[in-house]
């Protein structure tokens, strides 16, 4: 080992810089994952998640590329260093999965998350429930004299922020679409 | 020229065009319009085989000893069902496979009609891809695709679904120059930056060693032969995997023979002890690496791998280079010869002394027998026999396949077919008669166990039809006696259902399917037994009678690291701790 001189992990010179192997503290990564949108491609990556044991937080799927038949997979997922490493790996040897980028490495990045909001309620709780969403800046998409439904757009901890206040005004549902997410800039 | 056809006739059409001269399969409804094509063509053999799991590993069996991909062709339902265990070994081993199977009419698809399986969704896990074609006009340049894409790269199985409504739609076929390459380029040549740090350790390493695997028979017979230069040159001694054996010589001067569980003392201790690890075309399976923590405590590991997803999967390595193991190896011996052809060859001198301290051990050491055959025995006398003989072996997997490993001798690659990553029962047997079909003039054997030899034993009718000399050579303890084993050092001699009973009389077996057998019990007759196999001209079953509770060392017990093997049996007793007890 001496003999020859190398720090272990010294790799930067590999098509696969690592970080500290070691470290067992779970990250949060988004991966945006390009692909040929043909049948069964999603299965192909859930079925990967699923069978190695990974963590999937967050989900979206949408042809973004009609002409050139691409779609875009945005997925959420979290696991120490090495296992993160090792999805991307995984990923890339799909048959069908032309890029792998790790939105959380790559550089400065944005994500948003739609979500809807069902509020039920009457009198003071319903106008309260409307002041916060306008602070909010959600959008009354749906109204009935006993409930509305708000849309928001916005980070996934904003949703959550707005879901936790809702709580306690009548908050009878929720649907989110999982985040999508761009690299900034160029 | 655009060519009009039914999608039947385009499957044959793009077989030939990709250089398919054998296909096992087996008809069934959906694929009866290939079938009608198979008849009236002559350029196509088709093995007609008694299950597709044995069509399957006859497949791997061919591609495995030629290098060319193996072809398969299933009906709907069942049939592929039954080609799932052939699939998911050929892609633990990387084995490139083409296997088509016939579906319902699409108009039936999510019916559940008969014989309809969701074959796709079925083999998505256990393929390297897989396609279902919905339309003719895009069925032959599918098929031109799916052997692309199990034969580059990292190779393995791919699948090919195509219903029977397909089959019989015509449109244009598509040769194979007319296909677009697609986005499905691997990487070959590794990083040169990368390439070069590590000949810069190799000139200084003092306890260097060659960890070489699968990955070097895959990438072709110029892998092996690049292999040698390179360790003949740097003299640096080289262990190889069970996946790996024959890229090496085992009569070469750096061989010191196979490594992982059942491996050699000195590869085991050289692996622990070395200072500079090169796999070549491994991938640090759990048989190989023992407890991770303990794995090599003290070495510098450079991996080099097609498949990047290999890389820091199991063990951390300080040197990862993604590319083909042959394309690299040229490049390594390029730059080292560039730089001078240094070695440390003191420090060298001192190592081979250190290893060949270890290899004084001489660990396959067993207490041979002149009233019962011992199965090391056994092996040595047919190494002995076939010395010299261009020599194909396939094995079942269990004890006589670790034996196998340990006591036949590889000097070629693509001479040995062994099931490793899946430890499929029932491999040997139908893979000797797929070596067989490729090679009619070689000596094909199947060391096989009596369990794992009656799993496909069906296959013994194709054998038999199709006059193949195959020589099933079964070490018959009456026992699965690897379970057996296992049992025995780590739950209390307590035999839970592992051993053979009512076993059939393997001699009148082998008559009632049309060959030859014999049986043999006595060690002074065992000579004269082999002999008699190998003159033999057809298939043949030997049926070895032999010591039925031997185990096999050496052994690294479960969750243990490389220094602490077992020689034999006098060590084992409390030898797997609970901790180790609960890995497989």
């Amino acid at each position: 080992m001496n003999a020859l001189k190398i720090q272990k992990g010294a790799s930067s010179h590999s098509a696969y810089d690592l970080r500290d192997p070691n470290a067992q503290v779970e990250e949060s990564h988004t991966l945006a994952v390009l692909v040929e949108n043909e049948p069964g491609v999603l299965a192909r990556v859930i079925g990967l998640f699923s069978g190695r044991g990974y963590n999937i937080d967050s989900l979206t799927v949408a042809e973004v590329d009609h002409t050139g038949h691409r779609s875009r997979i945005t997925v959420v997922t979290r696991g120490t260093p090495a296992v993160i490493e090792q999805i991307k790996a995984q990923l890339g040897r799909i048959v069908p999965v032309h890029e792998v980028h790790d939105l959380t490495v790559e550089g400065p990045s944005v994500e948003r998350e739609l979500g809807l909001f069902k509020v039920a309620g009457k009198g003071e709780k319903r106008v309260e429930a409307l002041r916060i969403a306008e602070i909010f800046r959600a959008n009354v998409v749906d109204s009935t004299l006993e409930s509305f439904v708000f849309e928001m757009t916005g980070t996934p901890a904003k949703l959550d922020a707005f879901a936790e206040l809702m709580q306690p005004l009548g908050l009878a549902d929720i649907a989110r679409t999982g985040v999508a997410a761009l690299a900034r800039g160029l | 020229m655009s060519r009009s056809m039914t999608g039947a006739k385009m499957v044959i059409e793009a077989l030939r065009d990709q250089g398919v001269d054998t296909v096992f399969g087996y008809p069934g409804g959906a694929v009866l319009p290939i079938y009608d094509e198979i008849f009236q063509q002559n350029d196509i053999t088709h093995v007609l085989v008694r299950h597709e799991q044995g069509a399957v590993h006859m497949a791997e069996g061919y591609a495995r000893s030629t290098g060319k991909p193996g072809v398969v062709l299933v009906t709907s339902g069942p049939g592929a069902t039954n080609a799932v265990t052939g699939l998911t070994d050929a892609l633990l081993d990387s084995i490139p496979l083409v296997v088509i199977s016939g579906q319902v009419p699409t108009f039936l698809i999510g019916t559940d009609g008969f014989q309809e399986a969701d074959t796709v969704g079925i083999t998505r896990p256990c393929t390297k891809h897989n396609w279902l074609v919905k339309d003719t006009a895009q069925l032959s340049q599918t098929i031109h695709k799916a052997f692309h894409v199990a034969t580059s790269g990292r190779p393995g199985p791919v699948l090919i679904d195509i219903p029977k409504d397909v089959q019989f739609a015509e449109a244009d076929y598509v040769g194979p120059k007319q296909v677009e390459p697609g986005a499905y380029q691997p990487a070959r040549k590794g990083d040169l930056q990368a390439i070069t740090r590590l000949v810069e350790l190799m000139e200084r390493a003092e306890r260097p060693i060659f960890y070489t695997g699968g990955g070097v028979i895959n990438s072709g017979t110029a892998a092996s032969q690049l292999l040698r230069e390179l360790a003949d040159a740097t003299g640096f001694p080289v262990t190889s995997t069970l996946m790996g054996l024959g890229a090496y010589p085992a009569s070469g001067k750096n061989w010191i023979g196979m490594l992982g569980m059942h491996g050699l003392y000195e590869a085991n201790l050289a692996m622990h002890g070395c200072d500079l690890m090169i796999n070549l075309g491994a991938r640090f399976d759990d048989r190989i690496t023992g407890r991770v923590a303990d794995f090599s405590p003290g070495s510098v590991k450079a991996h080099i791998d097609i498949d990047p997803s290999s890389i820091n999967k199991v063990i951390h390595v300080d040197i990862p280079i993604v590319g083909d193991v042959g394309h690299v190896l040229e490049d390594m011996l390029k730059v080292w010869k560039s730089r001078g052809r240094k070695v440390n060859s003191a420090a060298l001198s001192k190592w081979w002394e250190k290893i060949e301290g270890w290899r004084s051990k001489n660990c396959l050491a067993y207490r041979n027998s002149d009233k019962i055959i011992k199965p090391q025995h056994a092996l040595e006398r047919l190494e002995a026999l076939t010395k010299g003989r261009d020599r194909y072996i396939t094995t079942e997997v269990g004890q006589h396949q670790m034996w196998a490993a340990q006591y036949l001798h590889f000097d070629q690659p693509n001479r040995w077919m062994t099931s490793g990553g899946l430890g499929t029962m029932g491999y040997g047997l139908p893979a000797s008669i797929g070596v067989q079909m490729a090679h009619p003039e070689a000596l094909v054997i199947n060391v096989a166990g009596d369990a794992s030899w009656l799993m496909n034993m069906q296959e013994m009718s194709t054998a038999v039809q199709f006059r193949l000399p195959v020589k099933q050579f079964i070490l018959n303890n009456e026992r699965l006696g690897m379970v057996r084993q296992w049992q025995q050092l780590l739950h209390g001699e307590r035999y839970s259902q592992s051993w053979s009973d009512s076993l059939p009389d393997f001699v009148k077996l082998a008559e009632a399917f049309g060959c030859a057998g014999a049986v043999v019990r006595d060690p002074a007759d065992l000579d004269a037994a082999i002999q008699a196999m190998l003159d033999y001209d057809g298939p043949y079953i030997l049926d070895v009678l032999v010591e039925k509770h031997e185990n096999v060392f050496p052994m690294i017990p479960s969750g243990r690291p490389h220094d602490e093997m077992l020689l034999g049996d006098a060590e084992t007793s409390g030898a797997i701790q609970s901790g180790g007890a609960v890995l497989v």
